[in-house]
C-alpha cells in the first residue's frame, strides 16, 4: 500500500502540492494523468524520497519513507524518473545491472547475471547490450532505464512518463508489462501517462491531478467519463466504446 | 538466447590499463637508473625518496580528483575549486610576511606539514559537514569554496607585495610544487595518509559507479547520497591537503591525469577509472621528471610545467566542451 496523506509541498515560494491525500492498494496499475505542471512529478518524486518531504506523511508498504534508511527502501521500491541523464560511460548491460545494486552493493552475482540478461531480453535489449548508452536512439536509451529500473526487483514500481520516446509497438509491450507485473508477480505499479488512451486500456484505478490537487481519483470507468475529462484537461472528448474498451476521442 | 549476454568488462579498458601500468614501470625504471654518476648509494637513496614522493603525489591527485569529478557529475572540475591550494599559497604567505624569509625558513618542516595539513581539512570539513545536517546544496558550498579560494588569493597577492625581495624568493620556493625538498618521514607521513585514502575510495568503487549516475539515480537505488557526497569530499580534501602540505600546490596535474585516465579507459566504472588514472598521474610526474632532468636539464620545475600542460588541457576541455 502506498498510503499518502495531508502532503504539501512548496517551491521556489509557490504550492506546487496542495494538501494531497491518496492511498493506493497494494497490487495492480494506477496511472496518474493531469495537464502539464500539475504536480505529478513533483509528488512521484516525494513517495521515492529524492525530495524531502515538507509536511504530512508518506508510507510505502508500511514504510516511512522520510525515516526509513534509504537502502532499505531501494529494495521495495523503484522509480524512474522523467528526463534522468546518464552522464556516466556505462554499456546498456553495465546500467541495467545497477538495478540489482540494492541486493549485491554492486557485485553481480550468478542469479544478478540471470536477472539482467532476462530482463534485457524482455526489452528487446540483447542486441544492444555491449553499447554504450549515449550511441543509443531516444527510445532505445529509454527502454534501458526502464529496464535498470524493473531489475530492481522490487514490488513497488514508480514510472514518470516511460513512455517517452517509445514507439507504437515498444509502448504496447511496455504497457503489457506493466499488467504481466501487477497480475503474475503482484507488484504494484504507479506510472504517470500523458495518453489517456494507455491509461484506459491498461491501468486497474487512475489518479488525475490538478493545480497540485488530486482532481479525482477511481476504478479507471469511473474516471474516464467526459464530465471529468474535461475538468481535468480542460476541453470537451467524447468517450466512445469501441470493440469493447473505452476509448477517448481527444483529436476532434 | 537469454543466457548468452556477456557482461563487457570492457576488453579495451583492462587493455589500456595495462599499458599505463607498463608505462609507469618503464617511467619508474627510467628515473632510478638513466644517467647514475657519483656515490652510487647515495644517489639512489634520494632517487627512491623522490620517487616515491612522486608516486604519493600522483597517486593521491589523480584519486582525489576523479572522486571528485563523480560526485560533483562533471569532468572538468579539479579539486582546487575547492580553494584548499589557494589556503595553502595564502598561509605560507602569511607566514612569510609575519615571520620574514629567514624566519619561515627556520619553522621545523615537521610542524609546517602537520600545520597545512590540518588547515586545509579544517577547510574542508567547515565547508562540508555542514551538508550533513542541513539540506543544503552542493552546488552552493563548491561555490563558497571558489569564493573564499579567490579571496585567499587576493590577500597573497596583497601580502606578497608587502614582502621584501629576499623573502619574496623563499615565499616562490614554497608555493610552486617541488619534489627536491622531500624529508623521509614527512613522505612516510603523506604516504600513509594517501594509502589509507585510497583503499577507502577503491572499497567504495561500486557505490562511486552509482553515485555517477547522479543524485536522484543513486538515492533510488538506496545511497544515501548526502552523507556519502559529503564524506567523500572530506575524504578528497584530506588526499589533497597530504599531497599539498607534502610538496605543494598542483591545480591542474589532477585534471590533466583525469582527463588521459578517462580517455584511456574508456568507461565510467570506477573499477578501471581509479587505477588508471592513478597510474597515469605516476607516468606523469616520474616520466615528466625523467624527461626533465636527463633530456632537457633543467630540474625542479616539474611542477610548472605541469600547471602548464594541464592548463592547456583545460582550456582545451572547455573549448571542446563549448562547441558541442
Ligand atoms: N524547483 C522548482 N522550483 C519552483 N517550481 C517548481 C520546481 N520544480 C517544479 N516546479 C513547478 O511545480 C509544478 C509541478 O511540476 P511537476 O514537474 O510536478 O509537474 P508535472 O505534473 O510532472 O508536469 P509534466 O506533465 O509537464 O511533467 C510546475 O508548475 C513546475 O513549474
Ligand atoms: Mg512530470
Amino acid at each position: 500500500m502506498i498510503d499518502i496523506s495531508d502532503v504539501s509541498l512548496t517551491l521556489g515560494g509557490s504550492l506546487i502540492l496542495d494538501h494531497v491525500g491518496l492511498t493506493l492498494p497494494k497490487g495492480g496499475v494506477t496511472a496518474l494523468v493531469g495537464p502539464n505542471g500539475a504536480g505529478k512529478s513533483s509528488l512521484l518524486s516525494l513517495i521515492a524520497r529524492l525530495r524531502p518531504l515538507q509536511t504530512g506523511r508518506i508510507t510505502v508498504d508500511g514504510l516511512p519513507v522520510d525515516t526509513t534508511p534509504t537502502r532499505q527502501l531501494a529494495k521495495v521500491m523503484a522509480i524512474l524518473r522523467q528526463d534522468p541523464g546518464v552522464a556516466s560511460r556505462l554499456r546498456v548491460a553495465e546500467l541495467v545491472g545497477f538495478g540489482r545494486f540494492p541486493h549485491n552493493g554492486g557485485r553481480l552475482t550468478a542469479e544478478d547475471r540471470r536477472i539482467v540478461a532476462e530482463t534485457l531480453e524482455q526489452f528487446d535489449l540483447t542486441g544492444l547490450a555491449s553499447r554504450f548508452i549515449d550511441t543509443l536512439s531516444g527510445g532505445q536509451r529509454q527502454r534501458a532505464l526502464v529496464a535498470m529500473t524493473f531489475c530492481q526487483g522490487t514490488d513497488y514500481i514508480l514510472l514518470d512518463e516511460p513512455l517517452n520516446n517509445l514507439d507504437m509497438f515498444h509502448a504496447r509491450e511496455l504497457m503489457r508489462t506493466l499488467r504481466v507485473m501487477a497480475d503474475g508477480h503482484g507488484k504494484t505499479v504507479l506510472v504517470v501517462l500523458h495518453d489517456i488512451n494507455h491509461a484506459a486500456a491498461y491501468a486497474d484505478r487512475i489518479v488525475a491531478m490538478k493545480d497540485g490537487r488530486i482532481a479525482a481519483s477511481g476504478e479507471t470507468a469511473a474516471i474516464i467519463r467526459p464530465d471529468i475529462l474535461e475538468a481535468v484537461f480542460g476541453f470537451p472528448m467524447r468517450v466512445e466504446t469501441l470493440a469493447g474498451r473505452l476509448t477517448v476521442l481527444h483529436h476532434a | 538466447m537469454a543466457e548468452a549476454v556477456t557482461f563487457p568488462e570492457a576488453g579495451r579498458a583492462n587493455r589500456g590499463l595495462a599499458l599505463t601500468g607498463a608505462a609507469a614501470l618503464l617511467a619508474c625504471a627510467a628515473y632510478m637508473t638513466v644517467g647514475l654518476r657519483g656515490d652510487l648509494a647515495l644517489v639512489l637513496e634520494l632517487r627512491v625518496t623522490r620517487l616515491t614522493a612522486m608516486v604519493v603525489v600522483g597517486v593521491a591527485v589523480a584519486v582525489s580528483t576523479v572522486v571528485f569529478q563523480t560526485v560533483c557529475a562533471n569532468r572538468i572540475v579539479t579539486p582546487s575549486i575547492m580553494g584548499l591550494d589557494a589556503l595553502y599559497v595564502f598561509c605560507q604567505t602569511a607566514l612569510v610576511f609575519l615571520l620574514s624569509g629567514f624566519g619561515f625558513a627556520g619553522i621545523d618542516p615537521r610542524l609546517q606539514f602537520f600545520g597545512n595539513f590540518f588547515v586545509m581539512t579544517g577547510l574542508a570539513l567547515a565547508l562540508f559537514l555542514p551538508m550533513l545536517g542541513r539540506r543544503l546544496d552542493l552546488g552552493l558550498l563548491l561555490l563558497t569554496g571558489v569564493v573564499l579560494g579567490v579571496l585567499f588569493r587576493s590577500l597573497s597577492v596583497l601580502l606578497a607585495r608587502l614582502i621584501d625581495p629576499n623573502a619574496f624568493a623563499v615565499l616562490q620556493g614554497a608555493v610552486f610544487a617541488s619534489f627536491s625538498r622531500t624529508r623521509p618521514d614527512l613522505l612516510l607521513v603523506a604516504g600513509l595518509i594517501a594509502a589509507a585514502g585510497t583503499v577507502v575510495v577503491w572499497r567504495m568503487r561500486h557505490v562511486l559507479d552509482v553515485i555517477a549516475l547522479g543524485q536522484d539515480a543513486a538515492t533510488g537505488l538506496g545511497v544515501a547520497w548526502r552523507r556519502t557526497a559529503a564524506w567523500l569530499l572530506v575524504l578528497v580534501a584530506a588526499l589533497v591537503a597530504a599531497a599539498t602540505a607534502l610538496v605543494g600546490p598542483m591545480a591542474f596535474l589532477g585534471l590533466l591525469v583525469a582527463s588521459l585516465a578517462d580517455r584511456i579507459a574508456g568507461t565510467g566504472r570506477h573499477a578501471v577509472l581509479l587505477p588508471t588514472a592513478a597510474l597515469v598521474g605516476v607516468v606523469v610526474l616520474v616520466g615528466g621528471q625523467t624527461l626533465l632532468q636527463h633530456g632537457l636539464g633543467g630540474e625542479g620545475t616539474l611542477g610548472i610545467v605541469v600547471e602548464f600542460v594541464g592548463g592547456v588541457v583545460f582550456l582545451s576541455m572547455l573549448f571542446a566542451g563549448a562547441r558541442r
